[in-house]
């Protein structure tokens, strides 16, 4: 506690009487500039979002290059900014393993879904899906998945926010909770995917601005990266550029890689931007831009990891004090570098990353009831054009006011694990049967039903029976499930049980369906 | 929307004759396969390159810790590298789709229209 007190004061003799945890006028006035501009575009999105597909796909009009902005804005959160420049500065090498693992699925979601998901589906991924198949088996199991996902990925990064609100702006955590949902709901209930879109646009270039200049500020004051190395072992010795406790268990390293890698592609907030383009060809491009932005984020984010651990008076210690986990790294290294303005500056990206994601998530979980559900189930896709857009609007409205509470609810609770879970649900119950639906004639009703629930199942019990939620949650001594990540045994389970009960339960028509839809899958003839 | 396709065959049986004619061409079979093959290459370069990296971690672990400059490890290039090789083989794909793939589909669906 001494040294906490002490660390806090030589940072604030730094910085001129501030303390993190205050309240922080400069960035709350880059916060509302923030949400002043981007309130102003929806204002504007939301006189162009009348029809459905307006609401959820921006009418198609979003360009290649806007859309791989808005993707790098929907996928890195704050965790990817805070968490891993916190891991690098705190544990060293093993913070690029992971930054490595977040990009690898970007290519694979190229080679695999992100053109004929284009030509496929309409708003949601379980259109693809549910393309030949029975809609009502099919469309609940899929919106079942990606309801999972979205909510355990929202989950976290509500709980995640309100924390580092509280730190970085000194605003309460239930205010906290509640600024976000409303100013996230704004965005989506009345300019829809649109606003969305503009504000993870927004977001993404404000994030790898800031980044940039973190870096830039960094080598500045040491000279190049391989003198930073040369300080952070001269600081913490040759351990902190080794490969350490990360990726020991191979087994555990292969399924963790699976369900980063894999998972991207099951993601319904991400799949859903794909029908935001025009045509396939978009599509296509929109990853390369995506791919080639976030993999310069992840490239520099380790600078800035090092650069807090050398560069904070008090380093590594001064960095826990603050947050046990690392996860003020950044902030504080901004604050060291240039003053409270710089901090400011960084606090309100950092809100404003968490905005933008959580804008996409509750998109992409609002469609997957209003969409798939009301639509397509209840309404059996005859549903007019405005009754389709009064049950999105609804449907926005109630996944938003859940986020909110489920943020307050799990206040103080270890959810960390919670996107591992949400990666583990997308990889293991969404992408294989998206993907067999695409590429395999056989796949049928039960098919399909069978991998999802399969998939999810496993990914939820598995975890819940390993060390992180067994051990680390409920306070149990030891471990059931022997894994971290189930991934490895979750996917492979729902491939199976998707093959053997396709096998089991042929259908014809679904068969005849595919030959037509390759047309469309391939040509995009008759695409949305 | 999921009954496009049988719409199409119902209301233009004219137009479901060409479609299924194009569907069986081999052309466009030639066009699936190998848009099927380049993605599956492409895709196991990818699990080479990201799957090596981290199993090169636990079963070679002082070929990672050797070093390549005064501190700087083997492990730091190779793990930019996994990314720079992560968006290079998007970039190839990319290429080939732009240059080989689309004037394909562009010459199947000016036929289709006939």
């Amino acid at each position: 506690m001494n040294s906490f007190a002490q660390q806090l004061l030589s940072l604030a003799a730094q910085a001129g009487e501030y303390k993190l945890g205050e309240r922080n006028n400069t960035a709350l006035s880059f916060f509302f500039v923030i949400v002043l501009i981007t309130l102003v575009i929806t204002y504007w999105a939301a006189k162009k979002t009348k029809t459905s597909s307006e609401f959820y796909a921006a009418g198609r009009s979003v360009s290649a290059a806007q859309n791989g902005l808005a993707l790098a804005g929907d996928y890195m959160s704050a965790a990817s900014f805070l968490g891993i420049s916190g891991m690098v500065a705190m544990k060293g090498y093993d913070g690029m393993i992971y930054a490595t693992g977040w990009l690898v699925g970007w290519p694979a979601l190229m080679f695999l879904v992100a053109e004929p998901l284009r030509n496929l589906g309409k708003f949601t991924f379980a259109d693809v899906v549910a393309f030949r198949l029975r809609q009502t088996p099919v469309r609940i199991a899929s919106a079942v998945g990606g309801i999972l996902t979205v909510l355990f990925y929202t989950i976290a990064q509500m709980v995640g926010s309100g924390n580092l609100i509280k730190l970085m702006f000194g605003i309460p955590y239930l205010w906290a909770e509640i600024i976000v949902g409303v100013v996230m709901l704004a965005y989506v209930l009345f300019g829809g995917m649109l606003a969305t879109t503009w504000v993870q646009i927004i977001k993404a270039c404000l994030l790898l601005a800031g980044v940039t200049l973190l870096t830039v500020l960094v080598l500045i004051k040491v000279g190049s990266p391989g003198d930073l190395y040369a300080k952070v072992v001269h600081d913490y010795g040759q351990k902190m550029l080794e490969p350490g406790a990360l990726a020991k268990n191979p087994l555990e390293a292969v399924s963790l890689g699976l369900a980063l890698m894999l998972g991207l592609l099951g993601l319904p907030h991400i799949l859903m931007r794909f029908y935001t383009v025009p045509d396939a060809k978009a599509a296509r491009k929109s990853v390369l831009y995506a791919t080639g932005l976030i993999g310069y984020f992840y490239i520099i984010i380790p600078i800035v990891g090092f650069g807090a651990a050398v560069l904070i008076p008090g380093g590594q210690a001064a960095i826990k004090a603050i947050d046990a986990g690392g996860n003020m790294a950044a902030p504080v290294l901004a604050l060291t570098l240039g003053g409270t303005p710089f901090l400011g500056f960084i606090a309100a990206v950092a809100f404003a990353t968490i905005l933008a994601v959580v804008a996409g998530l509750t998109l992409a979980g609002a469609s997957a009831y209003s969409h798939d559900i009301y639509v397509n189930v209840i309404k059996k896709n005859k549903a007019t054009e405005e009754e389709q857009v009064k049950a999105a609007k609804t449907a926005t409205i109630v996944f938003g006011v859940f986020a909110v509470a489920l943020g307050i609810l799990f206040k103080g609770q270890n959810v960390a694990f919670m996107v591992g879970l949400a990666f583990s649900i997308a990889a293991s119950a969404n992408f294989p049967a998206l993907f067999m639906s695409i590429v395999w004639k056989r796949f049928s009703t039960q098919g399909a039903v069978a991998s999802i629930l399969v998939g999810a199942l496993l990914s939820v019990g598995m975890i819940t029976l390993s060390e992180t939620v067994w051990v680390g949650v409920f306070g149990f001594s030891s471990a059931i499930v022997p894994l971290k990540n189930p991934c490895v045994i979750s996917m492979t389970a729902s491939f199976i049980a998707g093959i053997v009960v396709s096998l089991l339960s042929p259908d014809a028509q679904a068969q005849a369906k595919f030959e037509d839809e390759k047309l469309r899958t391939y040509l995009g003839v008759g695409a949305e | 929307m999921a009954d496009t396709a049988r719409n199409v065959t119902r209301q233009e049986p004219k137009l479901h004759k060409s479609v299924t004619e194009i569907i069986e061409s081999p052309d466009f079979k030639r066009l699936v396969s190998l848009r099927w093959t380049v993605s599956m290459v492409l895709l196991a370069l990818l699990f080479v390159t990201y799957y090596g990296y981290i199993l090169l971690i636990p079963y070679a672990p002082d070929f990672m810790k050797s070093k390549i400059g005064e501190v700087t490890t083997m492990a730091i290039p190779l793990g930019i590298g996994v990314i720079v090789i992560a968006f290079v083989l998007t970039a190839v794909y990319v290429v080939w789709a732009n240059s080989s793939y689309d004037p394909e589909v562009e010459r199947l669906k000016g036929q289709l229209r006939k």
